[in-house]
């Protein structure tokens, strides 16, 4: 089962805003690409066009992995406004 | 809004027993949390111990909604199609002191939240803290979506990334290497189903353990745990370990590879997956925070780094509701004198030395560097089921001695300088 069936399994109340900001200028020189590996909810991916990093906020888990897995200080990593991101109702 | 005693961020575990002590004594005291509940943000694997809470919670756990009694406890060692399991069950398992349930944390803690609320406490969920409030380096409160809360004490539990304990200056970034991250499965089955499945009385329930070829020899393991009617089960994975790993899988495919392991795959046939989940999990901790308190500030629980991995064991919830309760005692005796300063709140500390906290932690503190050791991911599972394979398989030809095969199995595995390393560091265990 691929992450995203799985992630639409889950109760996310999401905000309009991106709580995850990628410094664009500090991706683009990233060889090792260490978040598109460690997120869980295989939510990075590259713009084939534009060679630009994205994200699909909406699915985060908020489990900080990308955070923690960036060596360059490339995100600037923020937890969703309250009331809104995952709700896990077993946890 | 005006002054209050003390202000928690993060309705967890460590928040909600700092909060549940403290309004057992009266102090006014509000938890911030920004999950829809307490617990909506929470996932554990996992299992609680719960004798080392008694003296701290005696009362509150008898009523707690956990899941399963844990009666059975395995670990398996994967090799690359094969794999050794170790079962151990005992009738200590079931003194009437429980030993260890099974957890769901939404479920737990919005329990949890409710009990504090009946004690006097207040928990407002929907409501993320985002700054410190300081005056001259001391904190004097927190700013949560817009509005000042002033408060004698603010108590940092905001889980294992803590952004606030960095705020406040306490710890720097959580590295790479004091991190792993937890993915979770939660696998719907009925409890006739998991008790046959799992040999289990009523009730009762098991605590499963797998390492070895599942992590690509990344530093981390499987879990599989029972709950009442369904089953946890999933991954926990060392970042720094797992970046290091070549070539690079991700996560989420290894969960699924582990999932489709024969070992694994028959526990969950024909159950419903109703939820996903990740979360990280501080190794190592102790070298996080350089102290767990400052002027009008005290940090527990995960954000402090009381988390212990001793291989076959992981804890930190009892961590985590203990240093809770430590901090609200840290608490009621500097509202007794009225200084909240660094000096007044390091008796928190004191607490903690004394108690299974900081002594475990000391006893484990070179744990990760024996539980990180990658042979222990990619050499000791495949190398043992290899020998029991040869044990086990009769094939065409002749079939060389046990004795021998078990003789040569040892001389390559640990009559060795590597081996012999590795034994010798496992005495720090």
């Amino acid at each position: 089962m691929d992450p995203a069936s799985k992630l639409a399994l889950d109760a996310f109340k999401n905000d309009k805003e991106t709580h995850i900001h990628i410094k664009q200028e500090i991706c683009k020189d990233c060889a090792e690409r260490h978040c598109l590996y460690i997120c869980p909810g295989g939510l990075y991916s590259i713009n084939e066009d534009t060679g630009e990093l994205l994200i699909e906020y909406a699915g985060c888990l908020e489990c900080g992995s990308c955070l923690v897995a960036c060596p360059y200080g490339a995100l600037e990593w923020n937890y969703p406004r309250g009331g809104f991101g995952v709700q896990y109702r077993y946890g | 809004m005006e002054r209050i005693d003390v202000v928690i961020v993060g309705g967890g575990l460590g928040g909600l027993a700092c909060a549940y002590c403290l309004a057992k004594e009266g102090i006014q005291v509000l938890v911030l949390e920004r999950g829809d509940h307490p617990g909506s943000k929470n996932v554990t694997g996992g299992r609680i111990y719960l004798r080392p809470l008694k003296p701290f919670l005696p009362e509150l756990l008898d009523e707690a909604p956990l899941e399963r009694l844990v009666t059975k406890e395995a670990i398996t060692m994967m090799g690359d199609g094969s794999s050794f399991t170790l079962q151990f069950t005992s009738e200590k398992f079931r003194e009437e002191t429980p030993h260890s349930y099974t957890i769901l944390r939404s479920r737990f803690d919005k329990w949890f939240g409710e009990r504090v609320m009946d004690r006097g406490g207040f928990v407002v969920p929907q409501r993320r803290v985002t700054e410190l409030l300081k005056e001259d380096g001391r904190v004097v409160g927190v700013v949560s979506e817009g509005e000042e809360i002033p408060a004698d004490v603010v108590i940092i539990a905001d889980g294992a990334l803590s952004l606030f304990a960095q705020k406040a200056g306490l710890r720097g970034p959580l590295p790479p290497r004091n991190a792993a991250v937890g993915i979770k499965e939660v696998v719907k089955l009925q409890p006739e189903v998991i008790e046959e499945r799992f040999g289990l009385k009523p009730g009762e329930g098991m605590a499963h353990l797998f390492f070895g070829s599942i992590t690509h020899g990344a530093f981390g393991g499987g879990f599989l745990y029972t709950n009442s009617d369904t089953i946890s089960l999933g991954l926990v994975i060392g970042i720094e370990s797992f970046l290091k790993t070549q070539p690079p899988t991700e996560t989420h495919r290894l969960l699924e590879e582990f999932k489709e392991r024969e070992e694994v795959a028959h526990f969950i046939r024909g159950g419903e997956l109703v939820e996903y989940s990740a979360h990280l999990i501080p190794e190592g901790g102790r070298t996080l925070l350089s102290r767990p308190y400052g002027d009008g500030i005290l940090v527990v629980g995960d954000a402090a780094g009381f988390a212990l991995n001793m291989g076959i064991t992981v804890r930190g919830m009892e961590f985590a509701l203990a240093s809770g309760c430590m901090a609200a005692q840290a608490v009621k005796r500097a509202k007794e004198t009225g200084d909240f300063s660094a000096s007044s709140l390091a008796y928190y500390e004191d607490l903690l030395r004394e108690s299974f906290i900081l002594q475990d932690m000391e006893t484990f503190r070179d744990s990760l560097e024996v539980v990180e050791n990658p042979r222990l991911f990619n050499f000791y599972p495949r190398w043992l089921c290899n020998i029991l394979e040869e044990i086990f398989w009769i094939g065409e030809g002749p079939k060389e001695k046990i004795s021998s095969t078990l003789w040569r199995g040892i001389k390559e595995g640990i009559f060795n300088i590597a081996g012999l390393k590795d034994v010798w560091r496992f005495r720090r265990i």
